[in-house]
């Protein structure tokens, strides 16, 4: 009776209790939420596109991250080095294009994932040895990102809002609203929906897949880049960010792999749902829930829609 | 394809001479160095793979080695990963080398066994398996200048002194935030055995490694627990984001406290005005201003051999490496004096480090006057559980904030033993000790 007691009415009680500390709870949930929806959204991107599984992604905010500070670090204006950070996402999209994509075209799903664990290690060793394994301070300040910290004294109590993670949030939203503008209402967004649909499709109508190619792997870039800033100023510019990446599986299992708006639900459950659940019903099992809570949350609402909240149904007729 | 053929012979030819011309082992003072300057560790790792190497190389530079023997060094890269760490381990024992540095207690607790039968010496420098102080049991281990247990005791002397005693615990609670792996767990045991001794509550918030940089849960139990002080076990990309949480949450900076491994300069400042006040324990001095330090900084620095960033020279990481390589170039030199020849083996050096004593004196005979207490360890006490003292973050560098002072060694040392007997009844059948310590 007191195990029921404690798992379903104890942690609503806590949160009815203090709700001011529930609201806390919800924000860092919902910061946390849109930081894994920009991880997600640069999988999907790709996957979009291409139907392979990015595993370079997250080595993707770290280098583009490195890059931005590195540039700085040489005496560039932070502006300057945001633009030359864009320019060398661009090149690494072409290269990728040029040199690893483009002869493995036809090849097996399986074949162009491994390239991308390759290009993973790839860009570890090139990260290393061009900025070295020291972490670097993100240069939230001379990017113009405020710092500060807001509070709101509420229900008796005092939430405390980071302003960095208030523009995360809306950084956030300005992207997604923007690349999801960009693709449904614009040629290239068209051509790009015409590749996911069916490359050969769209090679018969005169779409180029190399072009289509860079331009989705710029895009990622470009997400790496903002998700970079965005983690860099919460704990440092260093090589562990790339294991933040992993955040997006379960958001990608629950949202759906081809799915942009899936990735921003997916995030915002995953956020909102791994913070309620290490706060309020973590301590019962000794806490440290969080890592695998997000995957058992992913997979319950796989149990009842298998692909996904917003994936597409795959019905093959036999 | 003839030609073809004969360019293949030749290489292949050319690869096995060059194999066969290897030595067996190096020659010189063979130490190698299990380091990490790339991956999620980096960030510690650089640091105190700089400050080894560096001092040993100082030694090879002014001094033409030890005992006029050149050292050899060779560094591995384990990325602070166990399995990579075992690897190098095996890729490197073959070559007779002098001392085992697993820099990770991962690592360290798998090499272990494997060092009792290999006969190689580990020094686990103030971290790995606490038991292995116990020199009866682990005659191949070393880990001074103390355990994680006198720390986690050090931490808890200091809280108890800043409350006007221990007795004054009774009630508080203390948080105990911590990477979540063997390293964190280490001393767990004994912060338990404390808690139920002095009445205060322990309340405990993994991290695991992968969510080193999203700590915000551990942070919001931490709000919402309002623990009287915090300790932490931390590494890597942890520490900066823990100290960056803590002053998010508005946390009293001067009352959360790390272990010494906590404290590098890279992990506070990336927080800013917001560290300002935390705290950590040492054990050696911070900065570069000892004569050994700029040995090394005319030796080795400025003539270009060094990895060491310049502005980063001195900082307390570093400094932890080069103690590192001090500790064991002073056993070297006991080993040997004792085995009255300057070529010694691994089985002399373990000698030399069970009858170390690295005194005041000596200290300022190799420029370190003041940069540790003085260390002695002996056949039955491996570790010596020296004193530490507690530095505070002034926004630019570590400052002391208290005087040395001892672990609670009458508390550890029992609890050390029957430790060493569970590892032993746990890892039958246990090599018991070649000769015994009296």
């Amino acid at each position: 009776m007191d195990v029921l007691w404690a798992v379903l009415v104890q942690p609503f009680v806590d949160m009815v209790s203090a709700p001011d500390f529930l609201l806390q709870v919800l924000w860092d949930g919902f910061v946390g939420g849109v930081l894994y929806a920009l991880i997600a959204l640069g999988f999907v991107l790709i996957f979009k596109a291409s139907g392979i599984f990015n595993f370079a992604q997250g080595i993707m905010v770290v280098f583009a991250a490195l890059t931005l500070v590195g540039l700085y670090a040489l005496g560039m204006p932070a502006w300057v080095a945001l633009g030359l950070t864009l320019v060398v996402m661009f090149v690494l999209a072409v290269a990728v294009e040029r040199l690893v994509l483009r002869p493995l075209v036809n090849q097996p799903d399986i074949i162009l994932f491994m390239a991308t664990i390759g290009l993973t290690y790839f860009l570890i060793g090139l990260g290393e040895f061009v900025f070295g394994g020291e972490p670097k301070v993100m240069i939230t300040e001379a990017l113009g990102l405020p710092t500060g910290m807001r509070e709101w004294e509420v229900f008796g109590g005092v939430v405390f809002f980071q302003e960095i993670d208030i523009a995360a949030a809306a950084i956030a939203i300005v992207m997604v609203v923007g690349i999801g503008v960009f693709f449904h209402y614009t040629r290239i967004g068209r051509a790009l929906r015409a590749v996911a649909d069916d490359h050969q499709a769209a090679l018969s109508v005169g779409i180029s897949l190399e072009q289509i190619w860079v331009i989705v792997w710029f895009t990622a870039g470009v997400v790496a880049l903002a998700t970079g800033i965005m983690w860099g100023a919460r704990s440092d510019v260093s090589f562990a960010l790339q294991i933040i990446a992993l955040k997006a599986l379960p958001v990608l299992i629950l949202g759906g792999f081809t799915s942009i708006p899936g990735a921003i639900v997916g995030g915002l459950i995953i956020g909102i749902g791994e913070k309620l659940g290490e706060i309020y019903w973590g301590p019962l099992i000794g806490g440290g829930i969080e890592s695998w809570l997000a995957y058992v949350i992913a997979l319950v609402f796989l149990l009842f829609r298998p692909q996904g909240l917003f994936g597409e149904r795959i019905i093959e007729r036999v | 394809m003839t030609l073809k053929r004969t360019l293949t012979a030749t290489v292949l030819a050319g690869a096995m001479a060059a194999f066969a011309a290897a030595p067996a082992f190096a020659e010189g003072l063979y130490i190698p160095l299990l380091t990490y300057r790339t991956g999620p560790f980096a960030n510690s790792g650089i640091p105190i793979a700089n400050g080894m190497n560096d001092y040993l190389q100082m030694l090879n530079e002014r001094d033409g080695g030890i005992g006029g023997v050149k050292i050899v060094i060779e560094e591995c890269e384990t990325g602070y990963d166990t399995q990579k760490g075992v690897e190098c381990y095996e890729a490197v024992k073959g070559k007779k080398p002098l001392f085992m540095n697993p820099w990770s207690t991962g690592i360290t607790l798998a090499v272990i066994p494997k060092a009792n039968v290999d006969h190689i010496p580990v020094l686990s420098m103030a971290y790995g398996l606490s038991a292995a102080a116990e020199g009866e049991t682990f005659p191949w281990v070393f880990n001074p200048p103390m355990t994680y247990w006198d720390g986690a005791s050090a931490v808890i002397k200091y809280i108890g002194e800043q409350e006007g005693g221990l007795d004054n615990l009774k009630g508080k609670k203390i948080g105990y935030l911590f990477l979540d792996a063997g390293y964190g767990r280490e001393p767990i045991p004994l912060l338990q055995d404390l808690a139920t001794k002095y009445g205060f509550e322990l309340l405990q918030y993994p991290v695991p490694a992968q969510e080193m940089q999203n700590q915000s849960s551990q942070w919001l139990n931490v709000r919402r627990d309002k623990p009287d002080y915090m300790v932490m076990w931390g590494w890597g990309a942890m520490n900066p984001t823990a100290v960056k949480e803590a002053a998010k949450i508005r946390y009293p900076m001067d009352k959360f406290i790390g272990v010494w491994w906590a404290g590098g300069e890279d992990d506070a400042r990336p927080a800013g005005a917001g560290a300002v006040g935390y705290k950590t324990l040492n054990f050696n001095g911070v900065g570069p201003n000892y004569p050994a330090l700029q040995d090394i900084k005319t030796h080795v620095v400025d003539k270009g051999m060094s990895k060491v960033d310049a502005a980063k020279f001195g900082e307390n990481l570093y400094n932890r490496g080069v103690y590192n390589s001090v500790l064991m170039a002073e056993a070297i030199r006991n080993a040997q004096t004792l085995a009255g020849k300057p070529d010694v083996t691994a089985e002399d050096v373990r000698k030399g480090m069970e009858t170390l004593e690295i005194s005041a004196e000596r200290l300022k005979e190799i420029g370190l006057d003041g940069f540790m207490t003085p260390l002695k360890l002996s056949c039955t006490d491996h570790s010596g559980h020296h004193d530490v003292y507690v530095q505070q973050w002034d926004g630019t560098t570590w400052k002391p904030v208290s005087d040395w002072f001892a672990p609670m060694t009458d508390v550890v040392e029992p609890l050390l033993k029957a430790s060493a007997a569970d590892y032993v009844s746990k890892n039958q059948p246990w090599p018991a000790r070649a000769e015994p310590c009296s």
